[in-house]
């Protein structure tokens, strides 16, 4: 099979690799010994040989990939779209039927992939052929194009024309049962690279994004000294062991499944499902009592902590008790000009030095001498990253010593022990509703169920008032 | 031999010494390490939302850091802001340009960005004074597409182009801050660490890249896909980079072990991968295919746990809301679903 090399290169780099697997789909079912069984199909009175039925098809995908039903009929209906196998059946229909419809394999002269891109020339002599083989043989659609191809390319008509005549007078020589079978491989190949009008195009390709050749890296010496520069650096670092990394992944995995509502569901319930935001409300930034799935998430890292507004004022207030709530701030303060805007970068590096690191400043942080005199130099050239080495020595000290010492702290426990645990709510409104996967399946308390009555009353009204331009399912 | 061969040739010794070191971290398989874990079953997920309105293909989706505000590209040349849950549009911004090929919401909520075949990175503000929504910054410097935008911050933005370029951008004064320049192929898709010290980079040379964003250098280069890169994601806990390629399947890369670790791929599928996302806890991985499906994949045990299919047309985006609640597909067939 030959690639065409002067088509467009974006076309050819994602539609070959997948042609590529396709084609290695069909030679396995080609194969004499593992591949299907292959059969005479009557299509009216010719008997067509070396055919198929779409049920054969899906039986051997799901065979040979161990794949359910419903999959195989969507690998199988992507080989007919792409023109891999043709229905002999109501041809104009690139659909697999999972019943006897019988079905073909196309000649590799026709694959896609073989005669890219497919030219105008080709298209026009068959156009020809149909017309002069029958008169009114031609679609609307096909009419068109014809008369169009015919002034695009009216320099060549007379070759056209000779072609069709040509090729028509050479299939007259073929058996019946032959002609058929070209007929219909050919009229498969336009289907596909001419699709008609409304009918989806699977050669689309979509933006035409053009080959920028001029901007690809040129392959010369410097680029090698920099390539050895990269490699002598990467040769350097510390490489950790694949178990350790997988590992942490399971171990990051466990953490979290149960606060991953794809996984698990989500108390009260999905507001997704049951159209009740209540989740949501429970678990907005700042709420009198978090939920106990939230105040556990800072137990897991402190990082987790330091994200949620909520406990970042929880630790706050820790540390005020501990007399060391100028790390935190000073933290907050840095990661103010880390993101914030530029502009404000001289202004805001000046108010961290006068606050937190000019000698006998007000909430002085206490920062080793070698840092301290890095930052203190940097300051005088203030830029976006000027405080990260002090901010990260902060950041370390408050996980190593306050984080730990917080999550022991009776104001953690507390909190933790207050926290909600939402009842479940189910969706009343549909009773064949499935249930929440996983979900506990404690009913609702009867006062409680009360309130969320209405909430659930208020959260279905509205969705269904506001829903003018969607649906929901 | 000439310079430029004996370079070449150092090149080539050290990055097989690179692959010996790799090779010498191996100590496990996949299988073993994930023995234990418990078998995820059959993840069967339903569409709860269709957002409809776009007339077109829709290229690129992102959501918003809030649980229900996504933006949507289109190419009918609007940029709709939705409010999934109630399926309202916020905002529809109509754009100067309908070659639009990405788009992004900020962190705080303030800012939308998108691009395209223009080359630019358009940044609108949804919080104007008067309530409209205009242009608030043209970024121009690429000379190619414009594939992937994300936001650091309001202040500050990363690109992704055609023109084999990532940058960094400061949106105050529309200039570029950082250029990343390595990569040989067109950079497709980026994506920024959790903690927003770093990001990847996924590209048509096949690889995979990590750039520091304080010191503009690539840190990590990671290959063995066999055809272009289109989607890139991290691992919910930062250490790991996922991408998704024309070639079919998905790759884990290490960044600490510094290699590919698992691949997601099976002989029945045979499309590209255009876009992907992890749940909240990493364990599913969520990635959309040029066969209008979208897989899901057990990310620890490699297998496939579940199919979406529901879209017309090629999946081209898909995010998990932060909160992890759901998932939003965008298609060709101009729809959005949600799911879960």
């Amino acid at each position: 099979m030959t690639i065409n090399t002067l088509a467009k290169g974006g076309w050819n780099r994602e539609q070959m690799a997948c042609f590529r697997k396709m084609e290695r789909v069909i030679v396995a079912m080609q194969d004499p010994d593992m591949g299907m069984k292959m059969r005479n199909q009557r299509l009216l009175i010719t008997v067509i040989p070396h055919a198929m039925t779409g049920r054969d098809i899906i039986d051997w995908l799901m065979q040979k990939y161990n794949i359910c039903e419903e999959e195989a009929l969507h690998v199988g209906g992507m080989l007919v779209k792409y023109g891999y196998i043709y229905p002999l059946k109501e041809p104009r229909s690139l659909v697999l039927r999972p019943d006897e419809s019988p079905y073909r394999f196309q000649t590799p002269y026709f694959w896609t992939s073989t005669r890219w891109p497919a030219s105008e020339l080709d298209y026009a002599i068959y156009l020809a052929k149909k017309n002069i083989r029958k008169q009114g043989e031609l679609m609307e659609y096909e009419k068109e194009r014809y008369s169009v191809l015919h002034k695009r390319i009216n320099h060549t008509w007379d070759f056209v024309v000779m072609q069709a005549r040509e090729q028509l007078r050479a299939s007259k020589q073929r058996r019946k049962a032959d002609r058929i079978v070209l007929e219909c491989q050919e009229q498969a190949y336009w289907l596909i690279n001419r699709p008609p009008p409304g009918s989806p195009n699977v050669l689309d390709m979509g933006l035409d994004k053009p080959n920028n050749f001029s901007s690809r890296v040129t392959l010369n010496s410097d680029y090698y000294k920099t390539e050895i520069e990269n490699c002598k650096r990467a040769l350097g670092r510390n490489r950790v062991k694949s178990s350790i990394c997988l590992e942490g992944f399971v171990k990051y995995s466990e953490q979290y499944l149960n606060h991953d509502p794809i996984m698990q569901g989500c108390l009260p319930s999905n507001p997704w499902i049951s159209d009740d935001t209540a989740h949501w409300t429970m678990n907005a930034d700042m709420v009198p009592i978090p939920t106990r799935l939230r105040v556990e998430r800072w137990s897991f890292s402190f990082v987790e902590l330091l994200n949620d507004p909520m406990g970042r004022r929880e630790f706050m207030t820790y540390l005020e008790k501990e007399f060391s709530a100028e790390n935190l701030c000073f933290w907050q303060a840095c990661e103010d000009v880390r993101h914030g805007e530029n502009s404000r970068i001289v202004e805001k590096v000046e108010e961290i030095y006068k606050n937190f690191l000019a000698p006998g400043a007000a909430r002085w942080v206490n920062i080793d001498s070698k840092t301290m005199d890095k930052t203190l130099e940097g300051i005088r050239h203030p830029h976006r990253f000027v405080m990260d080495d002090a901010q990260m020595h902060i950041y370390f000290l408050m996980k190593k010593d306050s984080y730990p010492r917080y999550l022991k702290s009776d104001l953690y426990k507390n909190m933790l022990a207050k926290a909600i645990v939402p009842q479940e709510t189910k969706k009343s409104v549909f009773p064949f509703m499935r249930r929440q996967r996983h979900a506990s399946p404690s009913p609702a308390q009867a006062a409680r169920h009360g309130i969320e009555e209405d909430g659930q009353a208020k959260g279905g009204s509205q969705a269904a008032a506001n829903s003018g331009g969607g649906s929901h399912t | 031999m000439g310079e430029m061969e004996q370079l070449r040739k150092e090149a080539d010794s050290l990055k097989d010494q690179i692959t010996a070191a790799r090779k010498a971290v191996q100590d496990t398989t996949l299988q073993e390490a994930a023995a234990g874990v418990t078998v995820v079953g059959r993840v069967q997920m339903k569409t709860r939302k269709t957002l409809r309105g776009h007339l077109a293909k829709i290229y690129a989706m992102h959501w918003g850091t809030d649980s229900t505000l996504c933006v949507s590209a289109s190419q009918d040349g609007k940029l709709i802001v939705w409010d999934s849950i109630t399926t309202n549009k916020v905002n529809a911004i109509p754009l100067k340009s309908s070659w639009v090929m990405t788009c992004a919401y900020a962190p705080s909520g303030n800012l939308v960005a998108c691009g395209g075949l223009d080359n630019m990175c358009s940044i609108y503000n949804l919080k104007g004074k008067d309530g409209n929504v205009k242009v608030m910054r043209e970024l121009a410097a690429h000379t190619g597409y414009l594939s992937c935008c994300r936001f650091l911050s309001d202040s500050e933005i990363i690109t992704s182009s055609g023109d084999c370029t990532c940058v960094l951008w400061d949106i105050e004064t529309g200039t570029q801050k950082t250029v990343f320049a390595g990569h040989q192929g067109d950079c497709m898709s980026l994506a920024v660490s959790p903690d927003f010290k770093f990001f990847i980079s996924g590209a048509c040379d096949f690889t995979a890249k990590l750039w520091d964003i304080r010191e503009g250098q690539c840190r990590q280069t990671f290959g063995g896909h066999e055809s272009d890169i289109n989607a890139i994601g991290f691992f919910p806990n930062g250490n790991a980079v996922i991408t998704g390629s024309d070639d079919a399947t998905c790759k884990l890369y290490d960044l600490r072990a510094d290699q590919e670790l698992i691949t997601y791929q099976d002989s029945s599928i045979m499309c590209g991968v255009t876009s992907l996302a992890p749940s909240l806890s990493g364990r599913l991985l969520l990635a959309g295919y040029d066969d209008f499906n979208v897989n899901i994949w057990d990310a620890l045990k490699a297998e496939r746990v579940g199919v979406l299919a529901g879209h017309d047309n090629r999946v081209s985006c898909i995010g998990v809301s932060s909160d992890g609640m759901a998932c939003c597909t965008g298609s060709w067939d101009s729809f959005l679903k949600i799911w879960n």
